[in-house]
């Protein structure tokens, strides 16, 4: 099926045409956030990451800024540096660079302060975005699309409602050639074996016992049960009594294709279909870990709302609470809440989720995308030094 | 009896999700998600709210309490059919 869509040089399909104002460090975070008000088409995130890190954490935050720079979504990077900072500047600008972007660098100290970077970040990115506008949408393919699933502030019609709407529509999407990343480990607790059941592989089912035994064992390390984070006070309170009643509910975004490949957190995948991705239960880590591996756009469920979005990717909401639909109209694109009255089946529901996926690819805003919500967070396997 | 019911996802469950908030003394007729027929029809035993868990059958103590046709825990009192089932009576196998 046909969308319009930005056909990049390395043939990958973006559904924006960005310019990224992309802060290396938090200590260059809020000069990248003046720049990128200043130029119509520029978007950028509140990196709180880049310094002060070690090891394996630094490696994960380099490449997933580097990941995020080269976005199919994103025209071209003005990367925004403090210039002493662990994840330097100059190695980022340079590694989004060879991989074929347009990218310029503007590194804070050697501006001689805020006032000449911000002069300099707005000139380079003024002239990419004077650029990006002149650039027509073609002809492109839904299998071109990786779809990015994700849920927050569940409740149980999340189970009952969105999550299998949103399912139909990911079968759908993957049944005409395209991709969706499950996602959020701590939510696939207590799901496993039905996980497990769908593997392309046998070896995916060792893959997804690895990634749940290692958060598993990362909280017994610590000393904490993983049940005082999940379910959350809200999910609690809303009627989800467990973690595996949650997880449940979750996997039902996943449809019923098969599961092709599991992923680490940001990898890019190497298999076309229905994916998993290790990331948090966290929300908006999650979101910009299956963003850094490509997820073009997000689709997010929510039982008693939520706001969240990316900068780079737009987020479509959908509630199966009809109550919460109109409630945060302001924050809620698709109501899935009809299922459990009764108007619509889940096949209907799902299809409007698949129609909307459609509209936002070809340039239709999300109601997140309308407030410039950028929330951002990297999921961190490390500690702050 | 009231109007929007309950809904049980799978056949084998043991609770169903209550569609509105529930008061004592109701009744309630239980619906199955997979046939969208009505199977059965519950005395409410005490306030349930809206989204939270009825008790479709009996649960001992120990025993598994079943949702989507998967295990989501173990009751830890013994549980009357219309109780409501939540975290003050079931516990999670995992942590």
């Amino acid at each position: 099926m046909e969308i319009l869509g930005f056909k990049r040089s390395d043939g990958r399909v973006g559904i924006r045409n960005h310019i990224l104002i992309l802060p290396t460090s938090s200590c260059s975070a809020e000069t990248a956030r003046i720049i990128a008000a200043q130029v119509d088409g520029a978007v950028t995130f509140q990196n709180q990451q880049g310094c002060g890190q070690l090891g394996r954490d630094l490696i994960r935050t380099n490449n997933i800024l580097v990941s995020l720079g080269c976005h199919p979504n994103v025209f071209g990077v003005v990367v925004v540096g403090l210039g002493c900072e662990t994840c330097q500047p100059g190695c980022i600008s340079e590694e989004i660079g060879k991989r074929g972007m347009r990218v310029k660098k503007v590194v804070i100290q050697e501006e001689g302060g805020t006032l000449g970077a911000i002069q300099k970040g707005v000139r380079y990115a003024s002239e990419m975005a004077l650029e990006a506008s002149a650039e027509q949408r073609i002809s492109c393919s839904l299998a071109d699309l990786t779809i990015a699933l994700e849920c927050g502030g569940s409740d149980p019609t999340s189970g009952l409602a969105a999550n299998p709407s949103v399912g139909h529509a990911s079968d759908k999407l993957i049944e005409a050639g395209g991709s969706t990343i499950l996602s959020e480990t701590t939510e696939f607790i207590g799901a496993e074996d039905t996980l497990a059941s769908r593997m392309a592989k046998p070896e995916l089912i060792e893959d997804l016992k690895r990634i749940i035994g290692r958060l598993e064992e990362s909280a017994r390390r610590s000393g904490e049960d993983l049940r005082g984070g999940n379910p959350t006070p809200g999910n609690i309170a809303s009627g989800i009594s467990t973690i595996e009643e949650k997880s449940l509910g979750c996997i039902n975004k996943a449809g019923s294709s098969q599961l092709e490949e599991v992923l680490e957190y940001g990898e890019k995948p190497t298999r076309k279909g229905l994916l998993i991705m290790d990331s948090p239960g966290f929300d908006v880590d999650s979101v910009v870990g299956m963003v850094a591996s490509g997820a073009q756009i997000c689709i997010f469920t929510t039982g008693m709302g939520t706001p969240v979005g990316n900068g780079i990717v737009p987020v479509i909401k959908v509630t199966g609470n009809e109550a919460t639909y109109h409630k945060m109209r302001d924050n809620i694109d698709v109501n899935a809440g009809e299922v459990l009255s009764g108007k619509k089946s889940i096949e209907e529901s799902g299809e409007e989720i698949f129609q909307e996926i459609c509209r936002v690819a070809q340039g239709k805003k999300t109601k997140a995308e309308i407030f410039g919500f950028s929330e951002f967070g990297i999921w961190r396997c490390g500690e702050t030094v | 009896m009231t109007t929007l019911g309950a809904i049980m996802v799978d056949d084998q469950d043991n609770v169903a999700t209550v569609l509105e908030n529930l008061k004592p003394d109701h009744s309630v007729a239980v619906k199955s998600k997979k046939s969208n027929e009505a199977i059965k029809s519950l005395k409410v035993l005490e306030s349930i709210p809206v989204y939270h868990k009825i008790a479709v059958e009996k649960i001992q103590v120990g025993e598994k309490i079943i949702k989507y046709g998967a295990v989501i825990g173990t009751a830890t009192k013994e549980i009357e059919i219309g109780e409501h089932v939540h975290t003050h009576n079931i516990k999670s196998l995992r942590g």
